[in-house]
């Protein structure tokens, strides 16, 4: 089955991966937490509308708030519990922001919705099946968070293959693998169901060469069943393959256009933790309450995988898996490439908590002093987007934003490879960030400011428009009034 | 003198070639105006001394304006007036507005007596009501002009700054201090 | 066939006209900041040189010679010129208002730059035919254009690099114009003669 994958990743690095700090305990059901905390905010920066309030029982998989408008995921209590209250609480995420979020305290009773009975999916419309991702809350589960619902409606565009990501790229993460050792059987139903609704049949199963033991699971479950469409291959272990964008050129060599999506050249990429998700929401009506995430670093005891409610606290988890060490340093949600770091211990677990990483100072060594560019273009070697870091970066700090959108800024992943190969420590994805968030005000800016002339300059013609219909009535009323009347002198202003 | 009469009628036909041309290629109004116009911020405030944004264009592009009369726009704009029109960028004029960041009007809806003066002033029709009815300020819409302050006989208009939440929180520049 | 062709290369590169003869430095110097302004001028410089490379030998050799007043030959020229680059600046404005704005004052300015009469006057001196004049005229724009296009893209990488205070701007840039005439020197060996 393991054929040559299309091409080779342009650029990328082989990292050390330090995945057998994690590997090596079995995954577990984590302990249900004392308290669960949801965070309101959707995409889009608008606040779901809480629909419990304080006081009120919840069930494991009711819908415990709503976007007030728009056709959003729901969010969903992950076990059964009385709300404590709804109040600002400290984000998971990287701007350190307060904003609303649901606490519920659980009873332990781990009580579920009971279920209503349904036909097979093959027999249900494929847009009931995305209303049912969509009313399941499931999400991407590879980091991004998109809703399934949308991504598997690729509207008018044609899709000819789904590819699941199972490339775990980024060190130290290893809950896809976990994920396809212990349930690999979820993935392949969840996967034969997203192909009947994108109507596609094929699907290539995309995993790094450094995952046996998984490789050999996915194996066996397609062997034991018969799963027609779906072959799994191979891809050299070298980070970042696991990139939506990076993992479709490689098996299939088509290039995502820049500002486009995978579906303008007919592919849906899925993660294998998404699949299993679309596979309990759609044959268990389970709503996407759980995933399984990696606690690991040499700052905790016991680094290992756990199924985790959604909502859980860090906290919770740490000390589930032997508590910290004297070595914990930081504290990372997500890897130590592409996560970021916070400063409380009782923040949740969202569903794009993919790893909590505990660093100790091997994990992630203080940064050196920055020193000038020498311009080397190392940078630009191991960029898996074909990027100029280097230009990027100089055309960041003299802030031109013309040269930086036609280098494609925006075609950056943020992977940090160049930032690991800058012989001068330059921290590369840090300054691309924020140029990227200057240029999207503008074009905010700008798109307002566009808006605004448009009614400007039609309430100008309204105006006009009144003035000169006025102006007409005045003019008949006079002549209506017959010419006896001498030309007045024009007092009226004019 | 042969040579000076042939000069001449030599220039007199190339002169005529040239006036030709210039009716054959007249180009009407200015385009320029339209540039300049989609780098302003279209707040239509007046704070420019000019009754608007285009005028304010049609000013630069005639030549009677100076590119850094315009607050909203802020340095960003007179740098990209200066880009635009290949002239030195120079500082803003005026002093920027005391708070940082986006602002709008707010309505005081207990003092509110629904004159519709407001109404009558605000530039891009931000304002919704009636006579003798509650006014208030569509948000999305208002930019932060400040027009509708002076004309409320009951000053009930203040303006505030714009909600942030983490859908606007952007990435910090590193503080590398490189030499 | 093979002399259109040396005067092309010679033009071009052995005797460019801004760094080897250094004709045109003013708008080499004041168009440069831009990649997309440098090409236009390039391009407008182009139009200019090769239309009154053409007219300017049409005019010496009907007119000038015939009536024997060379001496009215710069004038001549001058005139000539001044409605070429007229003439170039209807159509400019006409098709690309913006780029007519961001030239500014240095269209009108091709009248006066040396390369243009220079052309005209070498055409003259080296007794060039009709053909071998628009060549040259040709030629010796596609050079202008080189390298002020290769300029404008050093400059602009430039104007973003970390430049120390007393060097921004214009200082480096006249620098960098001389290194790169330093370069152009490696060209001289090219063509024979």
């Amino acid at each position: 089955m393991a054929t040559q994958p299309f091409m080779p990743l342009p650029g990328g690095l082989h990292l050390p991966t330090f995945k057998t700090l994690s590997a090596s305990r079995p995954l577990a059901e984590a302990p249900l937490p004392a308290e669960l905390v949801f965070p309101l905010q959707l995409r889009g920066g608008i606040n779901a509308v809480p629909t419990v309030s304080a006081g009120q029982r919840v069930l494991k998989g009711e819908v415990i708030a709503r976007a007030a408008f728009e056709n959003l995921p729901p969010l969903h209590a992950s076990s059964s519990g009385i709300v404590r209250c709804i109040e600002n609480r400290l984000l998971p995420h990287p701007s350190a922001m307060e904003d609303l979020c649901i606490i519920i305290d659980t009873d332990g009773l781990d009580e579920a919705l009971p279920l209503q009975p349904r036909r097979h999916f093959s027999l249900e419309s494929r847009e009931t099946l995305r209303a049912w991702l969509i009313e399941a809350g499931v999400l991407g589960l590879g980091g991004a968070a998109f809703p399934t619902g949308f991504k598997v409606d690729p509207g008018k565009r044609r899709v000819d293959t789904l590819i699941l990501n199972a490339a775990e790229c980024e060190p130290y993460i290893t809950c896809d693998d976990s994920l396809l050792q212990h349930f690999p059987h979820e993935v392949l139903q969840g996967a034969i169901i997203l192909m009947h609704i994108l109507s596609v049949e094929q699907c290539i199963i995309g995993i790094e060469d450094d995952m046996p033991e998984a490789c050999r699971s996915l194996e066996n479950a397609l062997r034991a069943r018969a799963y027609s469409g779906i072959r799994l291959q191979r891809v050299p272990a070298l980070y970042p393959s696991g990139g939506e964008k990076q993992l479709i050129q490689i098996l299939t060599g088509r290039e995502v256009p820049a500002g486009g999506i995978p579906a303008d050249i007919g592919i849906v990429c899925q993660n294998v933790g998404t699949a299993g998700a679309v596979y309990r929401a759609i044959e268990y009506q389970e709503p996407l309450v759980s995933r399984i995430v990696t606690v690991t670093g040499h700052g905790i005891h016991e680094p290992r995988n756990w199924i985790t409610r959604i909502g859980t606290p860090i906290a919770h988890l740490t000390a589930a898996s032997g508590g910290y060490t004297n070595a914990a340093e930081r504290l990372i949600i997500g890897g130590p490439m592409m996560g970021f770091a916070v400063s409380d211990d009782q923040l949740p677990v969202t569903k794009a908590s993919n790893c909590i990483l505990v660093a100790g100072h091997e994990d992630l060594p203080e940064p050196p002093e920055v020193m000038p560019c020498i311009r080397c273009g190392a940078c630009a070697e191991v960029c898996p987007a074909g990027l100029l870091p280097q230009q990027l970066y100089w055309y960041g700090r003299a802030d031109n934003q013309e040269r930086l959108e036609q280098h494609e800024l925006f075609s950056c992943i943020e992977c940090g490879c160049c930032n690991m190969v800058c012989p001068s420590h330059i921290p590369l994805v840090q300054h691309f960030r924020a140029s990227k968030g200057k240029l999207t005000l503008k074009r905010r800016e700008r798109e307002k400011a566009d808006h605004a002339r448009v009614r400007f300059e039609s309430r100008q013609s309204r105006k006009e428009e009144e003035k000169r219909s006025k102006a007409e009535a005045t003019r008949r009323k006079r002549e209506a009034l017959n010419l006896n009347t001498p030309e007045v002198t024009h007092t009226e202003a004019n | 003198m042969l040579g000076v009469i042939a000069l001449v009628l030599i220039f007199a036909l190339l002169g005529s070639v040239l006036g030709f041309s210039a009716r054959r290629f007249r180009v009407e109004g200015n385009p320029l105006v339209e540039k300049i116009d989609a780098v302003l911020p279209q707040t239509q405030c007046g704070q420019c001394s000019f009754p608007g944004c285009r005028p304010y264009a049609e000013a630069i592009a005639r030549g009677d304006a100076d590119i850094n009369q315009c607050p909203p726009g802020g340095q960003d704009g007179v740098d990209a007036l200066a880009e635009l029109l290949g002239v030195e960028s120079k500082p803003l004029a005026a002093e920027p507005r005391a708070e940082a960041g986006p602002v709008v009007a707010l309505i005081d809806e207990n003092t509110c007596i629904g004159c519709t003066l407001c109404i009558q002033a605000c530039p891009v029709d931000a304002i919704l009501g009636s006579a003798k009815h509650m006014h208030t300020v569509i948000a999305s819409e208002c930019t932060g002009c400040e027009l509708c302050l002076p004309p409320c006989p009951v000053d009930c208009i203040s303006i505030v700054p714009v909600k942030t939440g983490i859908a606007d929180w952007k990435w910090p520049a590193p503080d590398d201090k490189v030499a | 066939m093979k002399e259109y062709l040396l005067i092309l290369v010679s033009t071009l590169l052995v005797n460019n006209f801004v760094l080897v003869k250094f004709l045109g430095l003013c708008p080499f110097m004041g168009v440069s900041r831009r990649l997309e302004t440098a090409m236009g001028m390039g391009l407008a410089t182009t139009f200019v040189l090769t239309l009154s490379s053409m007219s300017s030998y049409l005019v010496n050799h009907y007119l000038l010679e015939p009536l024997a007043i060379t001496y009215l030959r710069t004038i001549a020229f001058i005139v000539v010129i001044a409605v070429v680059v007229q003439f170039t600046e209807l159509v400019v404005r006409k098709t690309s208002p913006l780029l007519y704005a961001m030239l500014g004052i240095f269209l009108p300015l091709i009248t006066t730059n040396c390369a243009v009469l220079g052309v005209a006057l070498l055409n003259i001196q080296s007794g060039h035919d009709f053909m071998q004049s628009m060549l040259y005229g040709f030629g010796a724009s596609l050079g202008f254009t080189m390298v002020l296009v290769l300029f404008a893209a050093m400059r602009e990488r430039i104007d973003a690099a970390d430049v120390p205070a007393p060097f921004r701007g214009n200082a480096i840039a006249l620098i960098t114009a001389g290194l790169a005439s330093v370069a152009f020197m490696g060209f001289s060996g090219l063509v024979r003669g």
